[in-house]
């Protein structure tokens, strides 16, 4: 049976791709802060799938703890997909740096602090997929969330090279951009219906891309080309538009 | 109306979200007819849908309470088991169905939902849980089950299962030709499980009240065609289409109605017809139809369900003859006979019931205030799911214990924390 990691296991966003996994025949191991709120989630996925299922408690920000981390799972997970992050909000974070370190340790420097340990140990062992949940808002700053964009910016760029790197040791890394996604994270935003992904269609594009070797995927095709169209505008325009 | 909704994953989530606010009503699917969970804040339970127990050798169930019908019988069908009791979709929380005390077609075998509980536990406005069980707590596993969520955020319910040997039904189907006759044939077919009646509410004359009684029971292994017996506990495929648009309001009218029925009850050619069909057009053939409703046009329609004893007859005829002559009735009329039931606050109680689709038109609401006093004068009631209109004293007079439910409701919610548009309506919680 193989395994997949799910690093930020509470999220809605990793409920789905949990569950696309466990469906697959995938053990699951749902990483966390407060682990013991998932045991709900956990009786979910073994009785629905008929899969072995375990929490483990996890901070991202608690970076000295991640190699303990990884090394006491109770098996190598064969697929590991980093879904947590931290959107924050850009006001408080501009004039607080509290906020603002949250949010670039959770999104940035937490994330390569336990990929680092995973990515090393894949490679000695010659194969793994690592999935990281980016964003599209680190495609250009914007003047509504460049705190979080820059940290996603930084993200993305980490796992493009961590690709490149693996590619020559038989290791896959999956980049996703899910743009818009109706999830805990959103709810007070008034989204687009049009341009906005149910938690489930992200799982599956993930379930996919991880089967298909895919590099980067974005979850509705059309933000490709959105944000495509968007590093088009020159800079001397950018900066007066209100984004 | 404009609502706040909150949605939550976790206990601690839910419980700072009831103590921050000022009023609420819980939520499930939002599949109540009326406006029993409409209120100026929700607390929405579909994210908290985690199956936390399934016991396969004794058939137990236990799961948080956002969690709906069909993904119940997903898990559930497959190892040999069925839902104890089912109302007419599978798109309603477990939380939800407690809180209607829903019935099914088995009614008079099975009772209501509420008499399969083991236990539950209940968030009281206060965030406080308390466990109730027909044993612990009394009153308010009592006012809970039926009391439409004015205890208390239903957050966990263990329930026992129906043992099934296949996912089929063997169903039967006889057409009455009049109201006398499919009286006399619910009485001859009690035995069965699982019976309900299509009725023509237009029909006039030496065939009003044709009928077709649809029976059925969980067919055996040995009963299945050979195809079928490879694999008796498969699951039906899930096929949905969505009605596209609302339909104008002006499309049904008494003529397209009539015409309905007469496609309906024509299409079965032979008095009786007997065959094995899967639950999943058996128990809710609605469901094959996203937003169904739309059909109904912008105006939209409302849902009638009462009760009367089963010596009032002659109630049941008196309704069936002024809708009649109103030339008011719909496409899906449903009339069923219930069991003996003796709950607080639940709606079935020994007699016929009749569930009836109006699609809302100039007079309508008049015309529902006169049936509710023929079903008042019989000695019958309404159901609070499917109610958007009643008035409070016709509650009051349905329901002899009405009484003893609110003074629970007043010791478990003692600020009317926890109201709905409906509560407010009905005079629970003023």
């Amino acid at each position: 049976m193989p395994t997949a990691l799910i690093l930020g296991a509470a999220s809605d966003m990793a409920v789905a791709i949990a569950k696309k996994f466990a469906s697959q025949g995938y053990a699951v191991q749902l990483a966390a802060r407060n682990a013991h709120r998932l045991q709900p989630l956990l009786s979910d996925i073994a009785i629905r799938y008929n899969v072995a299922a375990t929490v483990h408690e996890f901070d991202a920000r608690q970076f000295a703890s991640h190699p303990q981390f990884f090394d006491t799972l109770p098996a190598l997970p064969d697929v590991t997909i980093c879904v947590f992050g931290y959107l924050g909000d850009q006001a408080t974070a501009s004039a607080d740096w509290k906020e603002c370190a949250q949010i670039i340790e959770t999104n940035y420097t937490g994330a390569v602090s336990i990929l680092n340990v995973i990515s090393n140990k894949y490679a000695a062992r010659k194969s793994g997929t690592i999935v990281g949940i980016s964003s599209v808002a680190g495609e250009r700053g914007r003047q509504s969330n460049y705190i979080y964009g820059s940290a996603k910016a930084g993200f993305t760029a980490y796992l493009s090279g961590l690709r490149n790197s693996m590619y020559h040791k038989g290791v896959h890394v999956v980049t996703v951009q899910p743009g818009f996604v109706y999830t805990k994270m959103t709810e007070h935003l008034q989204l687009p219906a049009l341009l906005t992904a149910k938690p489930e269609a992200v799982a599956k594009a993930v379930y996919k891309a991880v089967v298909k070797k895919k590099n980067v995927i974005y979850v509705k095709w059309f933000w490709r080309w959105i944000m495509f169209i968007i590093k088009c505008i020159p800079e001397f325009i950018f900066k007066k538009m209100k984004l | 109306m404009e609502s706040e909704e909150k949605l939550f994953s976790f206990d601690d989530q839910l419980s700072a979200i009831v103590k921050q606010s000022h009023h609420f009503i819980p939520r499930g699917n939002g599949r109540c007819y009326g406006d029993a969970s409409l209120a100026e804040q929700t607390i929405n339970t579909l994210k908290y849908d985690k199956i936390l127990s399934f016991d396969a050798v004794n058939g137990i169930f236990e799961c948080q309470s956002g969690l709906m019908l069909d993904q119940v019988l997903e898990v559930i069908v497959p190892k040999g088991w069925f839902l104890p009791v089912t109302p007419g979709t599978k798109f309603i929380t477990v939380g939800g169905a407690v809180g209607s005390d829903v019935h099914g077609k088995n009614h008079h075998v099975d009772g209501t939902f509420s008499n399969h509980i083991i236990d539950m536990d209940v968030m009281l406005a206060s965030g406080e849980v308390i466990t109730c069980s027909p044993e612990r707590y009394t009153d308010l596993f009592e006012a809970t089950c039926g009391g439409m969520g004015l205890t208390g955020l239903v957050t966990r319910v263990k329930f026992r299962l129906k043992k099934i040997e296949t996912s089929y039904i063997k169903q039967k189907q006889i057409k009455a030709a009049n109201l006398e006759e499919i009286i006399r044939l619910f009485d001859e077919y009690k035995h069965y499980t699982y019976s309900v009646a299509w009725i023509d509410c237009l029909k006039k004359g030496k065939n009003f009240g044709r009928s077709i009684l649809i029976l059925g029971e969980h067919a055996k292994v040995d009963e299945l065609p050979e195809k079928k017996k490879k694999d008796p506990l498969k699951l039906p495929s899930r096929k949905q289409i969505t009605f596209p648009f609302n339909l104008p309001s002006w499309v049904l009218n008494s003529f397209t109605v009539k015409l309905f029925n007469f496609l309906y009850y024509g299409k079965n050619l032979k008095r009786e017809i007997n065959n094995i069909v899967s639950y999943e057009p058996f128990f809710y053939p609605l469901d094959a139809i996203l937003h169904w409703n739309r059909g109904y046009g912008k105006k939209g329609f409302v849902q009638y369900q009462f009760v009367l004893p089963l010596e009032a007859k002659q109630g049941l005829i008196e309704i069936l003859n002024r809708i009649s002559d109103r030339g008011l009735g719909s496409f899906l009329a449903v009339l069923k006979i219930f069991g003996k039931q003796d709950s607080l606050i639940s709606f079935p109680s020994e007699g016929y019931t009749l569930a009836l689709d109006f699609p809302v038109r100039k007079g309508l609401f008049e015309f529902l205030d006169e049936l509710d006093q023929v079903v008042l004068q019989y000695g019958g009631r309404l159901y609070m799911s499917k109610d958007a209109r009643m008035k409070p004293e016709v509650l009051q007079a349905g329901y002899p214990r009405l009484e003893v439910f609110k003074s629970i409701v007043k010791k478990y919610n003692p600020d009317y924390k926890i109201r709905s548009v409906q509560s407010d309506r009905l005079l629970l919680t003023k």
